[in-house]
């Protein structure tokens, strides 16, 4: 009985993190059969966060991001080619090249592309970069190695952040521009967000907020400057558009799967549902481009850009292509990200932006290490630290287990009880950037899909 | 028997060389609170619960009676203090000992541990009979730690005598005055954080290539230590630096060579080490549990309330064991995966020395696997120390088969 699922042929679209991770599980698992993985881009799977971070700052070079290898996955590996269809009813997957992969069970890991600068003509200009793959970030550094005189951030959430933290550390001047109230206020809320705020002035960030950068402007294809809402006019060569992330699911137009720009719906077990609310029990999905319900919150489908979801999701997937029914698990994990910004260390636990209230649990915004609690509807939903991340475990089991907002009193380094705020958590359409978290409402269907923000 | 004197068994010297069956009756009594009024937990999920709680305190000074004995000549350490000061001090003291600050001072020391490892093991060529922990065990820890903190090696017997009666001053038992213990444990304090706070200034005058050195003169941002936090700092740097590896290391001799077949298969695959030794710190932890904490205010545990101001003791070796979080916990299993284990706590207070400890007793067992030739245990069980609490054997005899010849 067990023969079939171990046995056949799985296509993985996506090379990346939760293509890699779950490709190594298929094997633990006992995978015997076929195995194909297709990247569209032409290198082997690699680690995203360092890209903002130490290969902006020149410690690692863009080339040594590469994932270390768990164990060998003896798979077909098909880079630098694009999927782009999917014929389910003769479960085929369609390559960009005019190849068609044939397929028993397919894991859908395409992820998510930076979101680039509305007008193109401004975008092709010499100097306007974004940051998502390995080459992204090389140019990016060669750019900061050269030694511009200014650089500007559009978008401050946490990719731009860390962008212009790097731009800070490496002695350069940088402009962030938002549209929101503060930096990172569409994921963490108001009081992290003007701590944020006043954070990046305090290291010298020339940050604006509450303007959009209305164009940028070129001399001879070069970029040379922007112009703001506000009226004011900056000079740039050097300009990073950290607009959020485009879920990759145009490939599936047409597919019949409930995919769109909010990602492909699936059920807990990350099998996908088709455009009507049925589920697939051969194509599946994880990492970036999955929306799946959580217990926790609501059951709404959540969509999360975040390291842990791709690594624990992709297991989930895998295990449940093997695997019959009453043996598969469902993906449950809290969801957790980190950051690190301006010598700070930020992590999160939960899902912020499913709040009402928030609360300094520990420490204090004075002394620069706290923990933040948030609330939604008297029980706890997240917790975000401040360099103070060893605490965060705490959190992430009061979230389990629903218990209680605001957390007891009587932390030792947080005596007294805590007084509590509205968490300020605007609609994202305020902000410039996409949101890293998002609620996608509770249906699969994608006509159906709603972003629901949390007031 | 009643839960009221599982403590006191625990205690009891009679039950240090196997312990583990009084740890399944505490597991089996959840949450057991005892005649004095403290109470042991020894259930994985509810201690890893107890170790990330804000509302759990270090700080003995918490206690509703605390101890009459201890004067406060000294602060205490980080490892008895609370956030933010232990956190605090936690950070200055790692500022010149790992990352971000000092990511390759471990690494450093990679190469001297393997050679001090070699040099024991070449002074155990000819014997056939050898004592583990004064022959290897012992000098190994602590010739590494003198190095890393530039302590002078010759100093050691002195730092061995107050180190012995800080430990004893830990526990309690029974026929002994508990006062005359922490008075002598309190002076040995003072005598050591004296001695080490000289030797700071030595290295504040005249700068050496180690970490005491790093220390003071170290311009971080938060400033340095003070005179008493440093002695402080630098007692309980030098005692946890060396004491607890001495009984891994030991503690896992003895395992290893009371299962042969492991010991072989790790001859046969010396890369398993690393993950034989994470099974030891399961399985044999040097730290069997931490006795010094105590709830802020009143705390649900397993269906018990604890009380504000409780002794509350987490018995690690006892959460390690638990078969509710391992999967046949008494078996000593060198490749096991998901092993989370509290070998070195968790939470804010998770060791300091993790990385180094690892790095020695790795480095130390595969030396003696590869240079001990058909070690076999005299005694069984072996002689214990005295502490429950940092427990190992005293002595470990060993008999091994002389080989003609030298080795390399």
């Amino acid at each position: 009985m067990s023969g079939e699922f171990k046995s056949g042929r799985i296509v993985i679209v996506g090379a990346s993190l939760a293509g890699l991770r779950a490709a190594e599980t298929l094997r633990d698992e006992g995978f015997t059969g076929e195995l194909t993985l297709v990247g569209d881009e032409p290198h082997p799977p690699y680690d995203r966060p360092p890209l903002s971070k130490q290969v902006l700052l020149g410690r690692v070079p863009a080339a040594d991001v590469g994932l270390p290898a768990r164990r060998q996955v003896d798979a077909r590996w098909k880079l630098g080619v694009r999927a782009s269809g999917l014929d389910p009813a003769a479960k085929e997957v369609l390559l960009a090249n005019g190849e068609r992969l044939p397929f028993d069970r397919l894991l859908i890991t395409t992820g998510t592309r930076a979101r680039p600068w509305p007008h193109p003509e401004e975008a092709r200009l010499d100097g306007v970069l974004t940051v998502r793959t390995v080459d992204d970030a090389s140019r990016l550094a060669e750019r900061l190695d050269a030694g511009p005189r200014r650089v500007l951030v559009i978008g401050a959430g946490f990719t731009g952040s860390e962008i212009a933290s790097a731009c800070r550390e490496r002695g350069l001047a940088v402009t962030v521009a938002e549209r929101g109230p503060a930096p990172l206020v569409g994921a963490l809320g108001g009081t992290l967000g003007s701590f944020a705020a006043r954070l990046q002035r305090a290291h010298g960030v020339d940050l604006r907020c509450g303007v959009t950068v209305t164009s940028l402007l070129g001399s001879n294809g070069r970029l040379t400057g922007a112009e703001l809402s506000d009226g004011s006019r900056i000079d740039v060569e050097v300009a990073v558009v950290a607009l959020g992330a485009v879920r990759n699911t145009e490939w599936l137009d047409g597919s019949g799967l409930a995919a769109g720009p909010r990602g492909v719906a699936c059920d807990a077990g990350c099998r996908a549902f088709n455009m009507y609310g049925i589920v697939t029990d051969d194509v599946f999905v994880a990492g970036d481009v999955a929306r799946f319900p959580h217990p926790l919150f609501d059951y709404q489908m959540l969509a999360l850009e975040h390291w842990g979801n791709a690594v624990e999701q992709a297991e989930v997937a895998a295990h449940n292509m093997v695997n019959p029914g009453p043996l598969r698990r469902p993906h449950l994990a809290v969801p957790a990200f980190w950051s690190s910004q301006f010598g700070l260390n930020i992590k999160s636990v939960g899902v912020p932006t499913f709040s009402d209230q928030v609360t300094i649990a520990q420490g204090s915004v004075e002394e620069g290490r706290l923990v933040v609690a948030y609330g939604y509807r008297g029980r706890i939903t997240a917790a975000v630290s401040v360099n103070r991340a060893k605490w965060l475990e705490h959190y992430q089991r009061l979230i389990e287990t629903a218990a209680p907002f605001p957390p007891e009193p009587g932390a030792a380094d947080r005596p007294t009880a805590p007084r509590v705020m509205a968490s300020d958590v605007p609609d994202p359409k305020v902000l410039s950037h996409g949101p890293t978290v998002a609620l996608t409402g509770h249906l699969p269907d994608r006509r159906l899909a709603v972003l629901r923000p949390m007031a | 028997m009643s839960t009221e004197t599982l403590l006191e068994r625990i205690n009891a010297y009679e039950n240090r060389a196997d312990p583990y069956p009084l740890y399944a009756e505490l597991r089996e009594h959840g949450v057991a609170q005892q005649n004095d009024g403290s109470y042991l937990v020894g259930t994985y999920h509810e201690i890893a619960a107890l170790l990330h709680d804000p509302r759990i305190s270090s700080d003995v000074r918490h206690r509703s009676t605390p101890d009459a004995a201890r004067p406060d000549a000294l602060p205490p350490s980080f490892i008895a203090l609370d956030d933010p000061e232990h956190d605090r001090l936690r950070r200055l003291a790692m500022r010149p000992f790992g990352p971000p600050h000092s990511p390759g001072r471990v690494d450093a020391l990679h190469e001297d541990i393997v050679e001090i490892a070699r040099e024991l093991t070449d002074g155990l060529r000819d014997r056939d009979r050898i004592d583990l922990v004064d022959d290897f065990a012992y000098p190994l820890p602590v010739t590494v730690i003198c190095r890393l903190l530039g302590v002078p090696h010759e100093d050691m017997p002195e730092l061995r005598g107050w180190t012995n009666t800080i430990i004893a001053s830990l526990d309690h038992s029974p026929g002994e005055d508990p006062q005359e213990k922490q008075r002598a444990g309190t002076a040995a304090r003072m005598a050591m954080g004296a001695y080490l706070g000289d030797l700071a200034e030595r290295r504040r005058a005249n700068p050496a290539d180690d970490m005491i050195s790093a220390l003071v003169h170290d311009d971080g941002p938060e400033g340095r230590l003070d005179k008493p936090e440093l002695m402080t700092t630098l007692t309980l740097l030098t005692i946890a630096g060396h004491e607890t590896t001495v009984n891994l290391i030991t503690n896992g001799m003895l395992t290893l060579l009371r299962h042969p077949e492991v010991l072989e298969r790790l001859r046969r695959e010396p890369e398993l080490m690393p993950s034989a030794v994470e099974e030891l710190l399961r399985y044999e932890p040097p730290v069997q549990m931490l006795p010094q904490r105590t709830p802020l205010t009143d705390i649900e545990v397993g269906g018990v309330i604890i009380p504000q101001g409780a002794p509350l003791f987490l018995m690690l070796a006892s959460g390690n064991r638990d078969p509710l979080r391992f999967e046949d916990p008494d078996h000593f299993d060198p490749a096991r995966r998901d092993n989370r284990h509290f070998g070195f706590g968790s939470g804010v207070h998770s060791c300091f020395g993790a990385p180094l400890a690892r790095v020695e007793t790795q480095v130390a067992l595969a030396e003696l696997l590869r240079r001990l030739d058909g070690p076999r245990l005299v005694e069984d069980p072996p002689p214990y120390r005295h502490s429950p609490i940092l427990r190992g054997p005293r002595h470990l005899p060993i008999a091994t088969d002389v080989r003609a010849g030298a080795d390399a």
